[in-house]
């Protein structure tokens, strides 16, 4: 569904992301892991359009998005969350997701007629808002969200826009053990309707979750594979599980 | 069109590069490490001509009266920038463009109050003569001795910025604030300073600048645009992008007021041509800061990568 | 009682004429009427200002335009309003599209000096235009005429029809701004990146939302040319720029009423230093009415140190908690 091939990029004299090769596979869910500073961000942010890639190719359903911008590649069905949460922060839950729906639904040119009154709209809305576990919680303005319930809204963004591919930037960051199951079980029930790159540090929930893992160090893919394998991969073992991983 | 009117434009031309470069290099400084739009920029270059001004009638001597406007004009500089431009610094832009505004009119009233709307500011004797350069090109003494300040200034200015540690530490701040911060460089003091080098270098350009532009309330604005498109060609940050900007516009923007009417005359009937050509003449820097801009939205040399 | 106060200012307006039956009618009408003319203007920086985040520093260009594209045509024999407006409009929606087109490619710092540098470019055309005035400016004989058995020269048709088109500009901004592109363009003020990772167009919404404010300054142009019967460059001058930016802050950033406030606020307080002396300042200051700009100058920088809401901001309900 997504392939990415020789991917690179870097600032100045610092490379980021270096000759990175991986695929993912429709219906997968694929977890990118490696150190801090790997490029893990980096290249989400070249897949999702944010950043140019210097060398290399991003093909996305059979079609190459390497120089499409992120409007066009949300609307081909690839959207990303970010792993600093990044909100519509003086406006509604509601209002946020409305925002995602609004974006695929229809031209946003519309100058007389009032947003308010597109039923369908809030309806999806609600809808995705109970999805992502805050019911109840729509009129309740983005900034004063606890910061689990932010991260929540950050991925349900991501989904309102309804992708096929969705890359999903450390959702996990800052959350305690109560609210990462809460994620984990959002991100069980998508996984039927949504493929998912997903990039973490909880191993816990990596090794609960995915189907693939691909291992980026220094921005290179040192390890690409089954959990089973990246987890006795000798290089993976020195690199990365070696370290104390609690996030 | 003789060879001596183009090289006459042409020093002409990096003449004004440099007075510009003078008033950019400290606007750029300031945007590039305190990501701070000073609109009062040009406030100070007037202050520092009046000041100028005034020194030069007090002591009889305009090397006097300029050499004193100078500290004095950085003094008043840094005063501003602890008083009010400090709050400033973690603002908005808007609140930082609309309160420099504020500035400009303030001081412009407050000149206009102190010591009216002009000033004369006679060129000194000594120099009001030409210099023969070649055979048969004169060129105004004055207007040598401000390339040659200007050149040293700049000089000087590189050899801070790039040679001590103190330009180091400025380089950093401008390339990535907060890392300069967390490094434990001691931010506010050197903001101050900065900011009192900025108006120190304001004052140079106001003071040799008013035998040939008057010194009058107002002159700060349209000198400012000008170090604004100089920033913009140039880079956010960058001294280097600084002058080659001001050289740039210096250059293109004299060279063009002389001859584009003239070249204009040769392709098109004289009314067309005598409209045209100080019409387009008077916007060619703008239009080539949209041309850089095209390529480059970020300016020739930005400081952060 | 929010919802009941547009129509009180609304009927307080069309039946202020009525009341000015004293010997300064002439004057206060036609002081009114500049009010909603500057009103108008600010309102429509506004629109990119507060509503979309943009910081254009460059919007006199568009008021100028307007102004200069409907004077030339009146004294090129033109007289109608129903020419030369919509020309202006369209003039200025087409300066505002070129420069936008450039200047929304970048972000910042510098799209404030952008603006402002491209608004000069335009001043110094104009000036440099000496067919029509240079730097003198334009004088006009009449005022535009609009028809309809009204004439324009009256003080208080003026005031009406600038009243009109101040009336059905707030009203098209209260609409747009509850429409879905009006949700899109304060999404992207409030977080560009995250509007465009959700699929929207910034750039295109962006630079739409330029022209709509570049249009309707036009007609705010065209209507400051016809109200004074005169035109020069000043009125592209980036310091105007700075005026109408002033005056938005002043009433309020992203409120409605804030262009209105702003300029009521602003040209009142320049009416009253000029006009109404103040024995105590004059003792301490003897021509101080000639140094307005002073007052202007600290009581802006009073507002944006100390109330940065500006003064519907002072008065808005609180919507969050």
């Amino acid at each position: 569904m997504l392939e990415l091939k020789s991917v690179s990029k870097r600032f100045g004299g610092i490379v980021a992301t270096d000759d990175v090769t991986l695929d993912v596979r429709r219906g997968e869910v694929h977890a990118l892991i490696g150190p801090n500073g790997a490029g893990k961000t980096t290249l989400i942010g070249q897949i999702s359009g944010n950043l140019g890639s210097d060398r290399g190719a991003i093909v996305f359903e059979g079609t190459d998005i390497t120089h499409a911008a992120q409007h066009e590649r949300v609307r081909a069905g690839l959207a990303r969350s970010y792993q600093i949460t990044s909100l519509f922060k003086r406006f509604t839950v509601l209002d946020n997701l409305a925002l995602a729906v609004q974006a695929r639904s229809g031209s946003s040119f519309s100058f007389w007629r009032p947003a308010s009154a597109e039923a369908l709209l809030f309806d999806e809305a609600r809808a995705i808002a109970g999805e992502i576990g805050l019911a109840g919680r729509e009129t309740a303005v983005a900034m004063t969200l606890a910061h689990g319930e932010q991260r929540a809204l950050e991925v349900g963004l991501a989904l309102a826009t309804h992708p096929r591919l969705v890359l999903l930037d450390e959702p996990m960051a800052g959350m305690g053990p109560e609210e990462s199951e809460s994620m984990i079980a959002l991100l069980g029930r998508i996984r039927a309707r949504i493929t998912v790159l997903l990039v973490e540090h909880d191993m816990d929930a990596v090794f609960r979750l995915a189907d693939r893992i691909s291992v980026l160090v220094s921005g290179r893919v040192i390890a690409s594979g089954a959990p089973a394998a990246i987890r006795a991969h000798p290089e993976v073992r020195k690199a990365y599980l070696g370290e104390d991983a609690n996030a | 069109m003789s060879g001596i009117l183009i090289l006459e434009q042409t020093l002409n031309g990096l003449q004004f590069g440099l007075m510009l470069f003078l008033l950019a290099a400290g606007l750029t400084l300031v945007f590039g490490i305190m990501d701070m739009i000073n609109l009062a920029h040009g406030s100070l270059y007037m202050l520092g001509a009046f000041l100028a001004a005034t020194l030069v009638q007090a002591t009889g001597s305009f090397a006097a009266g300029v050499l004193l406007a100078i500290p004095a004009t950085a003094i008043l500089g840094m005063l501003l920038e602890v008083s009010v431009l400090r709050t400033l610094y973690s603002r908005d832009h808007l609140s930082q463009v609309l309160a420099t505004f504020a500035l400009i009119l303030i001081f412009n009233e407050a000149v206009r109050i102190v010591w009216g709307p002009d000033m004369p500011l006679p060129m000194p004797a000594a120099l009001s003569g030409p210099v023969q350069l070649l055979p048969g090109m004169y060129y105004p003494a004055y207007r040598l001795l401000i390339i040659g300040v200007g050149a040293v200034v700049a000089a000087l200015l590189y050899l801070l910025v790039a040679r001590t540690r103190i330009g180091m530490l400025v380089r950093a701040g401008a390339s990535n604030r907060e890392m300069a911060l967390a490094m434990g460089v001691n931010i506010p003091w050197l903001f101050t300073l900065l900011f009192g080098v900025g108006a120190g270098l304001c004052a140079v350009a106001g003071a040799l600048l008013g035998p040939l532009l008057a010194v009058q309330v107002g002159m700060g604005e349209n000198i400012l645009i000008l170090a604004f498109v100089v920033i913009v060609i140039g880079g956010i940050g960058s001294i280097r992008g600084a002058l080659v900007g001001s050289l740039l516009v210096g250059i293109v923007d004299t060279i063009g007021r002389a001859f584009l009417p003239i070249l204009f005359g040769l392709f098109f009937q004289p009314r067309v041509a005598s409209a045209a050509g100080p019409a387009i003449a008077s916007v060619l820097v703008y239009l080539l800061m949209a041309v850089v801009l095209y390529f480059k939205p970020q300016g020739l040399f930005p400081a952060r990568g | 009682m929010r919802r009941a106060a547009p129509w009180v200012v609304l009927a307080l307006a069309l039946a202020f004429p009525l009341a000015m039956q004293a010997e300064h009618q002439t004057y206060y009408l036609s002081f009114a009427s500049r009010i909603f003319v500057y009103a108008l203007a600010a309102t429509s920086l506004n629109l990119i200002l507060g509503y979309g985040g943009m910081i254009s520093f460059g919007h006199a260009a568009f008021v100028g335009t307007g102004a200069y594209v409907s004077s030339i045509l009146l004294s090129e024999g033109v007289a109608s309003a129903w020419i030369g407006w919509p020309a202006a409009i369209a003039a200025s929606a087409l300066a505002a599209l070129a420069i936008g087109a450039v200047s929304l490619r970048t972000r910042g710092a510098y799209f404030i000096m952008i603006t402002l540098a491209f608004a000069q470019m335009m001043f110094f055309l104009v000036n440099s235009m000496k067919a029509y005035g240079g730097d003198e400016g334009l004088s006009l004989r009449e005022r535009a005429s609009v028809g309809l058995g009204l004439d324009l020269g009256s003080d208080v048709a003026f005031y009406y029809t600038a009243l009109a088109a101040l009336a059905a500009g707030l009203y098209g901004l209260h609409r747009l701004a509850h429409s879905r592109f009006g949700r899109v363009i304060q999404a992207i003020r409030e977080n560009e990146e995250r509007a465009e990772a959700i699929g929207f167009p910034v750039y295109r919404h962006k630079l739409a939302c330029f022209v709509i404010a570049g249009a309707a300054g036009g007609l705010a142009g065209a209507l400051l040319a016809s109200h004074g019967k005169y035109v020069n460059p000043n009125v592209l001058h980036w310091t105007h720029s700075g005026t109408l930016m002033v005056m938005v802050i002043l009433g309020g950033v992203a409120r409605l009423w804030g262009g209105v406030i702003g300029a009521a606020a602003l040209l009142g307080l320049e009416d009253l230093i000029a006009n109404h002396r103040v024995e105590w300042l004059a003792a301490m200051l003897p021509n101080y009415q000639q140094h307005a700009s002073l007052g202007v100058g600290t009581v802006l920088l009073a507002i944006v140190l100390f109330a940065p809401q500006g003064i519907a901001g002072m008065f808005a309900r609180r919507k969050h908690a």
